[in-house]
């Protein structure tokens, strides 16, 4: 990445995507994403949440922080830093993984991707370079940030596959869930993955930034064929909740930016535990979660669907109406697919166990006036929505 | 002997910006205060003058950040004409032409780590939120008390467990981390999380501020937070300007002090605190005139104090050994500028907003120290750490339109180089400054229509600060908290009855806080067993 002298006149960076979703942007309603402008809504929330849920929707994903790893102890390397097993992954394929500090509580989420023998691409949502290198003492790898040289796209939807077969990527059908892919589109070299972040049908495509704008003109060529849309960070918000996907730093405090003690979070204590493989060998926070597993369990980040129709935004949570306070809503949407209040809330456990009962208080406005409702919450252990197009191979064509 | 008509309950020596805190809050306790000020003008080392037709000066102190808003509000002194206003950003040139900038806008401070290292962009997040932890940890005893560690008096207990519950709030590891923070260097701190050169010195420069300690002096580090442990409108770390130079702020604190019905002398210096029966009665001033009053508060350093303005024989033996050797040495110098017109950096592009915050030039730690040498054989610096800003960009009661106020905080200057101080030295001094600026700015010399210089020497003749000590003492935990000034004299009160201590040499120490004098004030208000007038702390959660 080459930054001059002059980069301070421009607060937000434009991506490589950026003429092209300016050139959509009804709205104008941008916000920043890791230094670069990215659209909040381009042009109207239901329809971009609707071509995620319905038809195809793409999103720029660049400012996403990628590292690159390679090295003969790669593999070594990232058995170290990461919580899970990750043993089964070969090259093509893709894992979710997180990683915590010597105090067992999670510094970030993200995907891991194996392109090559001893090479690697590990996507994150914030800044890790720091704490990568300083895990990188003694292995025989190369970490460098490739946030900045690497175009992402999104392609996400039930006809995402359809979409994208149609642009020119020949053969998409047969890639699974979690693969990689190299292809070509339109003599572009993309490399293709089956991911995402929507809970839906979806792709996320790799390009050399000045690949960029093709690709997009690619993908949207298809336009008269199949409705296609750019989406923002608003309607990914609303899908991510119904698929159940958290986000560090959002959800619950990162750690090696935690300043208030007791304010990071264990795996255990988000729900991740599943992506926890305490009998892996030894990892960075092992010691800390075998302690901590021991123990019940003190608060659990839960799905919760809120009965009723009230907005939901900041809530706490009560064991009763009136009652002890026992949590806090850390995200909410009303979810226009299930019509229902989906949340992630923050919950103290009695004994390791969630309280029996739950209730919100919401604070809502009507015509500026403030009102208080008590809605009663349901705890959820599977996404809120999980479609079976999602996962079939080859996916079921619209 | 005169003897004044007045008779006070108490008289504060030194208009000091504490010394006037302390007497506002006595005042609004309905106590009949007066200051007595040596100097024709009040605010002592928080003080703005007009040396130059049409300029003002911040003569000392020149940025604002540690003051506490608990008392800007509780005396109100928004309405008495206070208005600090936040400044932007921090810069260091880099002797190649190039320099690194610490920008006001999050992504742009970011994307410029990045452009020197990606490496320290990232681990700028874990230093922030580190240096955060201590902020907060520190910032709950600012406007409290420190206990005295060997009293077993119920209050003393109260507060050393308060002192231990807060630190017990960091969890363990932190616990450690933080010990070691007091105890390190600056550079050797940083360099647990940055690896760039002029990141390294960039950061490092404020924790040498004032003190006659180098970048790899234990003890260091803490100066660092010392420096960032303030706040403007609740942005910790951030620093101002007041509206008009500090000037604003001991001004505010003198309306408000009026405004309660305290008085303040000028041109009154006192010679001798008056002592009797190991109580103290009143002051005599250097006219001869004696003042009574049932308190006597002194404002200044502790050296000075227990050394000069008080007798010997009225004073217990350790203490007087403690007051000699008090560490107060001055390392500091300062220069102020009045320019005819905004300088030119030749390596910033146009429109460039760093002109707006401090400007630094010292771009490697072996500068820093080898700057920090030369203090120690008794020489200025002859390529000193600079601290520059123009505060005229913002303030336009500064400087006449289009013209601009430079005001350079110089470290490292010597209390005394070999032979003593002339006005001839200091002006050479000056000119090393004026030089090592004039790299970077070509245009900068032509601009300069008059410059006040100010070494050690002039600190320690105009505002009475020991040795031009700019904090009233050394900031080394030998004396910080339930040591400062020394240890079993850190609740404000004196060795003989009736006489207190509230400047910068008492906790939580220099700078322009107004903390010791609030809580100077609220131990006498206790002893008087008279209302509280004194501001809780804020709390940051
Ligand atoms: C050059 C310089 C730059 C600084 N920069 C900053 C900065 O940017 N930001 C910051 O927060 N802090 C800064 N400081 C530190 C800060 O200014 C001081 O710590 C603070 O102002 C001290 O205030 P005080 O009220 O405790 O004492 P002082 O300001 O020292 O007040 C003591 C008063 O007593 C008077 N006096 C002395 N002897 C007698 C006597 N015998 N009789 C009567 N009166 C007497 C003096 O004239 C003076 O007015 C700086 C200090 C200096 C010197």
């Amino acid at each position: 990445m080459n930054i001059g002298h002059e980069h301070f006149r421009r607060a937000l960076q434009h991506t490589p995507f950026h003429d092209r979703i300016a050139a959509l942007s009804a709205t104008e309603d941008w916000t920043g994403w890791n230094g670069y402008k990215v659209a909040r809504v381009v042009d109207k929330l239901s329809t971009e949440y609707f071509a995620v849920r319905s038809g195809c929707a793409v999103m720029d994903l660049t400012p996403m922080e990628k590292y690159r790893i390679t090295g003969n102890g790669a593999r070594e390397y990232l058995d170290r830093l990461v919580t899970r097993n990750i043993s089964k992954l070969r090259p093509g394929r893709v894992t979710y993984v997180i990683w915590c500090n010597d105090e067992g509580k999670v510094i970030d989420d993200g995907t891991l991707f194996q392109l090559g023998e001893y090479d690697y691409r590990l996507c994150a949502q914030h800044h890790q370079l720091d704490w990568l290198l300083m895990s990188a003492t003694g292995f025989d790898v190369h970490i460098e940030t490739e946030t900045h040289d690497v175009a992402a796209l999104a392609v996400q939807g039930p006809t995402s596959c359809s979409v994208l077969t149609a642009a020119g990527f020949d053969k998409l059908d047969q890639l699974k869930p979690f693969g990689i892919v190299d292809l070509q589109c339109k003599g572009i070299p993309v490399t293709v993955s089956r991911t995402g972040f929507t809970g839906d049908l979806g792709y996320e495509l790799w390009v050399k930034p000045e690949d960029a704008l093709n690709l997009w003109d690619a993908v949207f060529d298809v336009r008269g064929l199949y409705d296609i849309h750019a989406m923002g960070l608003d309607a990914l918000e609303m899908v991510r909740i119904e698929a159940g996907f958290i986000m560090p730093g959002f959800d619950f405090n990162t750690a090696e930016s935690t300043i208030r003690n007791g304010h990071d979070r264990s795996p255990f204590e988000v729900g991740l535990g599943w992506v926890v493989n305490l009998d892996k060998g030894h990892f960075t926070g092992r010691k800390a979660l075998l302690a901590e597993n021991s123990r019940p369990a003190r608060r659990r980040l839960t799905k919760i669907v809120i009965d009723g129709n009230k907005p939901v935004r900041e809530a706490f949570l009560y064991d009763r109406k009136n009652g002890e306070q026992v949590g806090e809503v850390k995200c909410a949407t009303w979810s226009p697919v299930l019509k229902a209040n989906l949340a992630l809330a923050d919950i103290d456990c009695v004994n390791g166990k969630l309280p029996p009962k739950l209730w919100a208080r919401l604070d809502y406005q009507r015509e500026l006036k403030w009102h208080t409702a008590w809605a009663e919450c349901h705890v959820q252990s599977k996404p809120f929505y999980n479609p079976e197009h999602r996962s079939a191979t080859p996916p079921p064509r619209f | 002997m005169l003897l004044s008509a007045n008779n006070y309950d108490v008289i504060v020596i030194g208009a000091g910006h504490n010394g006037l805190t302390n007497a506002a809050f006595l005042a609004k306790a309905g106590l009949h205060v007066l200051v007595v000020e040596k100097n024709s003008y009040t605010g002592g080392a928080t003080a703005s003058r007009e040396l130059y037709d049409g300029w003002k000066y911040s003569n000392s102190s020149y940025v604002c950040s540690l003051f506490r808003p608990e008392i800007y509000n509780a005396l109100d002194l928004g309405r008495h004409g206070l208005k600090v206003i936040p400044l932007t950003s921090s810069m260091t040139f880099k002797q190649d032409g190039d320099y690194f900038g610490s920008y006001h806008n999050p992504n742009v401070r970011r994307r410029e780590l990045m452009r020197h290292s990606m490496r320290d962009a990232d681990a700028a997040i874990r230093f922030d939120a580190d240096i955060m932890r201590w902020c907060k940890l520190i910032r709950n005893f600012l406007l409290r008390t420190p206990p005295d560690p060997g009293s077993f008096r119920p209050r003393d207990a109260f507060e050393f467990a308060y002192l231990m519950k807060k630190f017990h709030e960091l969890s363990e590891s932190k616990i450690y981390e933080f010990i070691r923070f007091f105890t390190m260097s600056i550079a050797e701190y940083l360099e647990n999380y940055f690896e760039n050169e002029t990141i390294l010195a960039h950061y490092s420069g404020g924790s040498i501020i004032g003190t006659g300690l180098g970048v790899y002096s234990p003890g260091t580090a803490y100066v660092a937070l010392h420096h960032a442990m303030g706040d403007v409108d609740g942005n910790i770390g951030a620093w101002g300007f007041a509206r008009g130079g500090m000037g604003a702020v001991s001004g505010a604190l003198a309306s408000a002090l009026q405004a309660h019905g305290g008085e303040i002398r000028t041109d009154a210096e006192v010679a001798k605190i008056l002592v009797s029966g190991n109580r103290t009665t009143g002051v005599r001033l250097t006219s001869g005139e004696e003042l009574s009053a049932k308190i006597v508060v002194s404002n200044l350093d502790a050296k000075r104090t227990f050394t000069q303005i008080m007798d010997e024989s009225d004073l217990p033996p350790k203490l007087v050994e403690r007051a000699r050797n008090f560490k107060i040495r001055g390392s500091s110098g300062k220069l102020n500028i009045a320019l005819d017109g905004m300088p030119t950096f030749s390596s910033l592009p146009k429109g460039s907003p760093l002109t707006l915050g401090h400007m630094h030039f010292t771009d490697t730690l072996t500068r820093l120290e080898k700057a920090y040498d030369d203090w120690k054989d008794d020489r200025w610096s002859t390529d000193p750490y600079c601290d520059v800003l123009i505060p005229s960009q913002y303030d336009p009661s500064l400087a006449p339109p289009g013209k601009h106020m430079m005001t350079v905080f110089v470290q490292y200057c010597p209390v005394a180089p070999e032979g003593g101080w002339s006005d001839d030295k200091r002006d050479q001094f000056g000119q090393t400054v004026i030089d090592q600026i004039a790299d970077y700015s070509p245009d900068f010399k032509n601009l300069i229509l008059h410059a006040e210089i100010r070494t050690p020497r002039e600190l320690e003749a105009e505002i009475g600060l020991t040795e031009g000590n700019i904090f009233q003492g050394e900031l080394t935990f030998d004396q910080l908290l339930f040591n400062r000034p020394f240890p079993g004299y850190a609740q404000y009160r004196g060795p003989v009855r009736n006489m207190y201590m509230c400047g910068s040499s008492t906790h939580p120490g220099g700078g322009v806080m107004g903390a010791p004098g609030a809580n100077a004030a609220r131990e006498i208000l206790r002893d008087l067993k008279k209302p509280d007038t004194t501001p809780a702390a804020f709390s940051d959660d």
